[in-house]
């Protein structure tokens, strides 16, 4: 029997010691170099802008929509700019994604407290047919996660980032983003395998 | 402790997975995959999940940048608070196709543009706001009559919409485009919610006026230097009985 991390266990994720020279998946967006003294103005709009791209890719996976991606995308924007004071050093990107995710939460928390939700129906079920169907269900076993676990799977695997940027990100500790990498990926695979144990249908 | 022996954890595969398995590890956890074809099979499932949303949203970080995500364009918006509300007021009037604009020449937006397009920056900003959509809760709202009053310059009524099933959460001070402006926000029992924006204008007296900027919408009207922006969800029949009752009690002389 294998060990396996409680939902924010630290003991297994102190026991694994991160591999810092991980290679990204993708490295749009991605600056190292940290100008500092007097370019430091004009190296974090030039960070904010390389990360832009990055920050569309992101948003379009974690809403499925264009339209709603390209608002949070902008209100990202607006935000890091007019607070460009408040940001201490460290990684732009990283922090663009934090307020990104953030605006996101807030936006899904003001949805949900309108009578309407998204109605989760057997149409929903896995398309097998069709040349689009594998993209659809793509879409669809995302739009059956819970945003936590949406965003630690999309931050790792589409965006690149580690473990532990995951973890600033959602600020939560290291073991937490593990165990909702685990649940998203069980909770697709048993999506895919048109099981849907965990689906919440909201009458 | 790099021993092979030691058995491989489900947070060891998905660290393989991700690319952040330690070097010393690599060896135990692709040796302990060769003689366990179950987590291999689950491993090369996450490969795949992973190569599908790759290959379903990657492409969109090569589109071209639509004109609105423009760092310039948003820096120059965003060096003042009045000048997203111009860019927000131009997109509010171009939907709601008031012919007054062209006559009036490009001199600087309207007053009415201006404190529509503030209310409507507002709204969007505070309605989603959970924990603190206010300043003083509408429980104080003795308090938040005379504090706002105060600030804004002229005595202010908040208007009581439990008629229409709107319940006061409570207020905020907000900047306006000549001094400070008085926000209030009503919710009903189903989370839905309005919001009141009162500012001093110095624009000509306006009659009702309705503006739509996506799924937000505003009715303003302006009264003796006096703006008001009822603003809500762009139901327009909705936002026209809510903005009734508003206009209603706040042109009755006060019952005390």
């Amino acid at each position: 029997m294998r060990r396996r991390a409680a939902p924010g266990g630290r003991n297994t994720a102190a026991a694994l010691v991160f591999d810092k020279t991980k290679t990204a998946a993708t490295d749009d967006g991605r600056k190292s170099v940290r100008a500092g003294g007097n370019d430091q103005v004009s190296s974090f709009r030039s960070d904010v802008e390389t990360a832009i791209p990055a920050l569309r890719r992101y948003a379009r996976a974690l809403t499925r929509d264009a339209e709603t991606a390209d608002d949070l995308v902008q209100d990202t924007l607006v935000r890091a700019l007019r607070s460009e004071h408040l940001f201490h050093g460290g990684e732009v990107r990283s922090w663009l994604y934090t307020i990104l995710t953030n605006l996101n939460r807030n936006r899904l928390r003001s949805l949900a407290r309108r009578p309407v939700m998204t109605l989760i129906g057997d149409d929903d079920a896995p398309d097998m047919s069709g040349p689009e169907a594998g993209s659809r269900d793509i879409e669809r076993a995302l739009a059956s996660l819970v945003e936590d676990q949406r965003a630690a799977l999309l931050l790792v695997v589409l965006e690149g980032l580690t473990y532990r940027e995951v973890a600033e990100v959602q600020g939560v500790p290291v073991g937490t983003v593990m165990s909702r990498l685990a649940r998203a990926r069980a909770q697709i695979k048993a999506f895919l395998d048109g099981e849907r144990p965990t689906l919440r249908r909201i009458k | 402790m790099t021993d092979p022996d030691v058995p491989v954890t489900e947070d060891e595969l998905h660290a393989h997975v991700d690319g952040e398995l330690p070097a010393d590890r690599r060896a135990a956890v692709e040796a302990w995959l060769a003689t366990h074809p179950d987590d291999m099979a689950r491993v090369a499932g996450w490969r795949a999940l992973a190569d599908s949303i790759r290959a379903r949203y990657g492409a969109v970080a090569s589109e071209p940048i639509p004109a609105r995500l423009n760092l310039r364009q948003i820096e120059r918006a965003g060096r003042s608070w009045r000048g997203i509300a111009a860019v927000a007021a131009i997109v509010a009037f171009a939907v709601g196709g008031l012919a007054g604009w062209t006559a009036r020449g490009a001199i600087g937006p309207m007053p009415a543009a201006t404190f529509t397009a503030d209310a409507l920056d507002a709204y969007k900003v505070y309605v989603v706001e959970v924990r603190h959509p206010v300043e003083v809760p509408g429980s104080e709202q003795a308090h938040l009559t005379q504090w706002l009053s105060k600030r804004v310059g002229y005595q202010l009524r908040i208007p009581d919409l439990e008629p229409v099933g709107l319940k006061l959460v409570g207020g905020r001070l907000l900047p306006g485009p000549h001094g400070a402006a008085a926000f209030f926000m009503y919710e009903s029992k189903s989370g839905e919610r309005f919001t009141l924006y009162s500012t001093r204008t110095n624009g000509p007296d306006t009659s009702w006026r309705y503006n739509a900027d996506g799924a937000v919408g505003a009715l303003s009207w302006a009264d003796s230097d006096v703006a008001y922006v009822v603003s809500g969800e762009a139901n327009r029949d909705r936002l026209h009985k809510v903005a009734e009752t508003v206009y209603a009690q706040l042109e009755r002389p006060p019952v005390r």
